[in-house]
């Protein structure tokens, strides 16, 4: 056997399994350059979101009535007060997106918290009791499908009310049937494997073989799923805002700020511009996150 | 491969039902009463009101006012606009036309420029185009396409800035088009005496196709690579090569046509993306397409007609979607010639 | 002069570990009309080598000879596109899996007709014509009826009949057949090989057999050229080789021939082909080899007579080796 063998062999036996699978995990994902880029802004804008309160050289509502609509600080009339000009009201660009970093991470999560329980759970019992409870599931699951995803999101808004909390709702609506889709094909394909059978013979319960044992082995495509359905949700949140059902004013969300700038994208480019910057670098960032995940966790794309 | 479309037509219809069913509660969950709802802020007499009750079959029990709605849908009958009085079927028909066109340009679009980048990175693999087109796809498909739609209106009709196109609308203001089809450049190219009237259509489209096509450009390109990718690896394309074959008929033919089998349906998938895109590009864009006509209705709280808007998009898509499953059945022999 | 002719040609892949050599200076000569056989287990690089001579290889691929010439023609200085009329017309090959071999897009009679309009032209009625010929010529029953089948209709023995009157519409004078038989059921593999065998006679044309199974050898084959690890370790006549192998690698493949086992239990080689990242420094062979010695695990060897080992074996028993002659054990004593 070679030195090199042994050396690996050395290192593998050192290591727990956990550790073995994260470093090997990092050795995929780093190799993607864009994803490690897109991991590090990811992790700027969270800390962002974090010290808002800290960073941020104004309060996001506070109007600064004799500074409407300043330019930029590098521009003529500009303020290095302001550094990135402020809005029609005069309020500061900078601070409100330094703030409205929160509201969408917090739309992310929680969209991905919501439709990847209910939707991973729905999805494994579907694929796991078969019978009538999955057909009626999938056809519910096809019909919400139908609807395109911001018109299914807008309708429900419309029924529920507008504001953030109601529009995190219908997206999660919107995206449960992929998740329910994905995990029920997963537990379909899952359930004929041995290790189950075996699992099921010595005698395990019906939610300890749903959750314990199928479901870990399902998770990959579910990670990568979410990852970018956190950006989508990102995405329709503020196309909602923009709409007027999402966020309300004065709420410094990205896509709000951007509908109240409407107005002005003839005479006052930078309130248009860098919502909308800020909104598409963050979702850039998640989705180059995303491609590095799944050729990590994606056996299948591996060395290809 | 009749088979195959009868078993897609068959989960059709209990979808379809689903979503009569969904526009059917829309109006029945929304806070209030349906009359005092529809009356807005207004109100009315008590006696108008049970007037309207009955008119509108809301005193019925649920059953029956769910069976005499299907049977007016089947019936082509949506109800009517409670703000323009008008049916709501004839109001979406009249938008319609304009929101397929914008689709149509802007899927055109996507698929000119997608299809052959993806087959070009695809050859070129781990080349400087290859990695630029999938930087740029990804920034294509991360975009919010209503910021997009500003940011192109700053750049090309901003009249500081180069003013080549307009702001809004599908015409200008000098021309009055007679709606004959209602795709305005077929109107204005065949049925309109008006000079000019045909530049001025294709003017006003050129900004909405390129921000509703942006995101389906990105994944068409990104799926078309992946799928020539897998397919330029495949056994029989090797064989091609062993034949002798020129490299354009290895790649344009024999592996292009396998590759289209999944790229066919990425490109049906997205019509459920425009459609949604539409609402926000014909926003932006004053569109008048059915996009615009929802999201009006729903801030005019209309919702009639949303609830019809709800049923024929739905519907829409679905029958797309099943042209779609019946050009991959086309296009793939092993589901064409199954018995 | 022989129709093909290879000189010391070498094979390197670009990897994520560097250059990796997957074949490495071989030699040999095919006349015309003569069946060689490759043998050697997976990854010997058998196929890489004809690959490259097809010019197949994916571009991380490296191919270096002294003399690659098909019937006088370099094939190392000429243009891909001279290369491509010379490709499917005077030069086919076979590959192992039929099923995935052929485009599941188009029937079988467009794919056989397509070669033949590439190549020689005709009328579509020509074409056609040829075409049912061909597979009525390989064995097909109702070869018209068959045109207008897909690839995914039919069996693999089937494919694999489609495959070989594809591959051989042009005349080939040369024919490469990358292990033909082995994704077919063993009853089909027979007839199979039966078929190139007579086409391969009927039309006169030369066959390289690639294969890893000793018997396919024996039935078929007139000269043998026996690959391991990439490199070639042995080249002999057919019978020359089953009656006296030289390399010890060959000797231990014949040993493990189910006809030729004497003991109870069926002799096998252990450990495996060297990959990349374990190859050894001395004999590539030399960690398996019952015979090798300090100087093999040291020094690689050359080739003498066709043979590439420091003890090439004399009936059975390797010449000049220290442990003499009843020497059997691993790593000798000096």
């Amino acid at each position: 056997m070679s030195e090199l063998q042994a050396e690996v062999q050395n290192s593998t036996q050192q290591i727990s399994p956990l550790r073995q699978q994260l470093k090997e995990f990092w050795f995929y994902f780093s190799e993607n350059k864009g994803a490690v880029v897109g991991l590090f802004f990811f992790l700027f804008i969270v800390l962002v979101a974090i010290l808002a309160d800290v960073i941020s050289p104004h309060a996001p509502i506070e109007q600064y009535r004799e500074f409407i609509l300043i330019p930029p600080a590098w521009q003529e009339g500009g303020n290095w007060s302001f550094i990135l000009g402020t809005d029609a009201v005069g309020r500061d660009m900078l601070s409100r997106l330094i703030h409205g970093s929160r509201y969408s991470l917090y739309t992310g999560c929680i969209v991905i918290a919501v439709t990847l329980t209910i939707g991973v759970s729905l999805g494994l019992s579907a694929g796991f009791f078969r019978g009538w409870w999955e057909v009626i599931l999938m056809r519910i699951m096809d019909i919400i499908l139908a609807v395109p995803s911001l018109l299914m999101a807008l309708v429900l808004v419309a029924v529920l009310g507008p504001g953030l909390e109601n529009a995190m709702i219908a997206i999660s609506v919107t995206y449960l049937p992929h998740y329910v889709r994905l995990s029920r094909a997963s537990a379909v394909a899952e359930n004929a494997r041995d290790y189950v059978t075996a699992s099921r013979v010595a005698g395990a319960g019906k939610l300890r073989l749903m959750f314990i044992t199928i479901l870990p082995n399902c998770m990959a495509p579910l990670i990568v799923q979410a990852t970018l359905s956190f950006s989508s949700a990102i995405l329709d949140a503020a196309a909602l805002g923009f709409l007027g059902m999402g966020a309300q004013p004065p709420t410094p969300e990205w896509g709000t700020m951007l509908a109240e700038a409407r107005e002005f994208i003839t005479s006052a480019w930078w309130v248009v511009t860098f919502p909308g910057l800020a909104i598409l670098l963050t979702v850039l960032a998640i989705n180059l996150m995303g491609d590095g995940l799944r050729d990590a966790l994606d056996p299948k794309m591996k060395r290809s | 491969m009749i088979r195959f479309i009868i078993s897609k037509l068959g989960l059709l219809i209990p979808t379809f039902i689903g979503v009569t069913l969904i526009a059917f509660a829309f109006i029945r969950v929304l806070p209030g009463d349906p009359i005092e709802l529809l009356a807005g802020e207004r109100g009315v007499s008590p006696e108008r009101h049970a007037e309207l009750m009955a008119l509108f079959g809301f005193d019925k029990p649920m059953w029956e006012q769910y069976i005499i709605f299907l049977g007016n849908i089947l019936q082509g009958d949506l109800g009517q606009s409670f703000i323009t009085k008008q049916p709501v079927l004839d109001e979406f028909l009249t938008r319609f036309p304009a929101t397929v066109e914008l689709a149509l340009c802007a899927i055109i679009f996507a698929t000119l420029i997608g299809l052959p980048a993806g087959i070009i990175a695809a050859v070129k693999r781990g080349s400087a185009f290859d990695h630029s087109l999938m930087g740029v796809s990804l920034a294509g498909y991360s975009m919010p396409i209503f910021w997009w739609g500003l940011l192109l209106i700053i750049l090309f009709s901003s009249p500081d800035m180069l003013g080549w196109t307009p702001v809004s609308g599908r015409m200008s203001a000098m021309f009055w088009v007679e709606p004959t089809t209602g795709f305005m450049l077929i109107d204005t190219l065949f049925f309109s005496e008006e000079e000019g009237a045909f530049g001025s259509a294709i003017h006003h489209l050129i900004l909405p196709t390129i921000v509703l096509g942006t995101i389906p450009m990105a994944v068409i390109a990104r799926q078309t690579r992946s799928a020539m990718l897998e397919v330029l690896g495949e056994d029989y394309v090797r064989t091609a090569r062993a034949k002798g074959l020129p490299v354009g008929r290895v790649i344009g033919l024999h592996a292009l046509r396998n590759a289209l089998i999944t790229v066919v349906t990425v490109i049906g998938l997205q019509v459920g993306v425009l459609l949604a895109g539409a609402i926000l590009t014909e926003s932006i864009f004053s569109w008048p397409g059915i996009g615009k006509w929802m999201v009006d209705a729903i801030f005019r709280r209309d919702y009639f007609a949303v609830q019809g808007g709800l049923i024929m998009v739905a519907g829409i898509v679905m029958i797309v979607n099943l042209v779609v499953d019946f050009l991959y059945g086309l296009i793939n022999p092993r589901i064409l010639h199954t018995r | 002069m022989s129709l093909l002719d290879i000189k010391n040609l070498s094979v390197e892949f670009q990897t994520a570990h560097g250059m990796f050599r997957a074949v490495d200076g071989v030699n040999f000569n095919v006349d015309k009309g003569q069946i060689l056989s490759i043998v050697g287990e997976s990854g010997s690089g058998k196929s890489v080598s004809m690959l490259a001579l097809m010019g197949l290889l994916p571009w991380t691929a490296k191919v270096t000879a002294d003399v690659m010439t098909f019937d006088g023609i370099d094939l190392l200085s000429i243009s891909k596109k001279e290369r491509r009329k010379i490709i499917g017309k005077d030069i086919s090959m076979i590959f192992q899996e039929p099923m995935t071999s052929l485009n599941p897009c188009f029937t079988v009679g467009y794919q056989i007709m397509e070669v033949m309009k590439e190549h020689l032209g005709g009328t579509k009625k020509e074409l056609e014509k040829r075409a049912v010929e061909l597979l009525g010529m390989v064995g097909i029953p109702a070869p018209e009826s068959r045109l207008k089948a897909y690839p995914h209709q039919m069996s693999g023995g089937m494919n694999q009949r489609v495959m070989i009157a594809m591959m051989i519409a042009c005349k080939p004078r040369l024919l490469i057949a990358d292990e033909p038989t082995t994704a077919l059921d063993v009853t089909i593999q027979a007839q199979i090989l039966e078929l190139l065998v007579e086409l391969q006679k009927k039309q006169d044309m030369a066959l390289v057999l690639i294969t890893h199974d000793m018997g396919v050898v024996a039935e078929t084959a007139e000269r043998v050229v026996v690959q391991y690890a990439g490199q070639q370790v042995e080249k002999q006549e057919v019978k020359g080789l089953f009656n006296h192998p030289g390399h010890p690698y060959t000797h231990a493949l014949l040993n493990a021939l189910p006809e030729r086992a004497t003991d109870k239990h069926l002799p096998s080689i252990p450990g495996v082909v060297p990959g990349q990242l374990d190859r050894p420094k001395g004999c590539l062979f030399s960690p398996r080899c019952e015979f090798a010695t300090d100087l093999c695990h040291a020094t690689p060897p050359t080739t003498t007579n066709g043979v590439l080992c420091h003890y090439p074996l004399q009936d059975g028993v390797p010449t000049g080796h220290p442990g003499g002659q009843q020497s059997k054990v691993a790593g000798g004593n000096g």
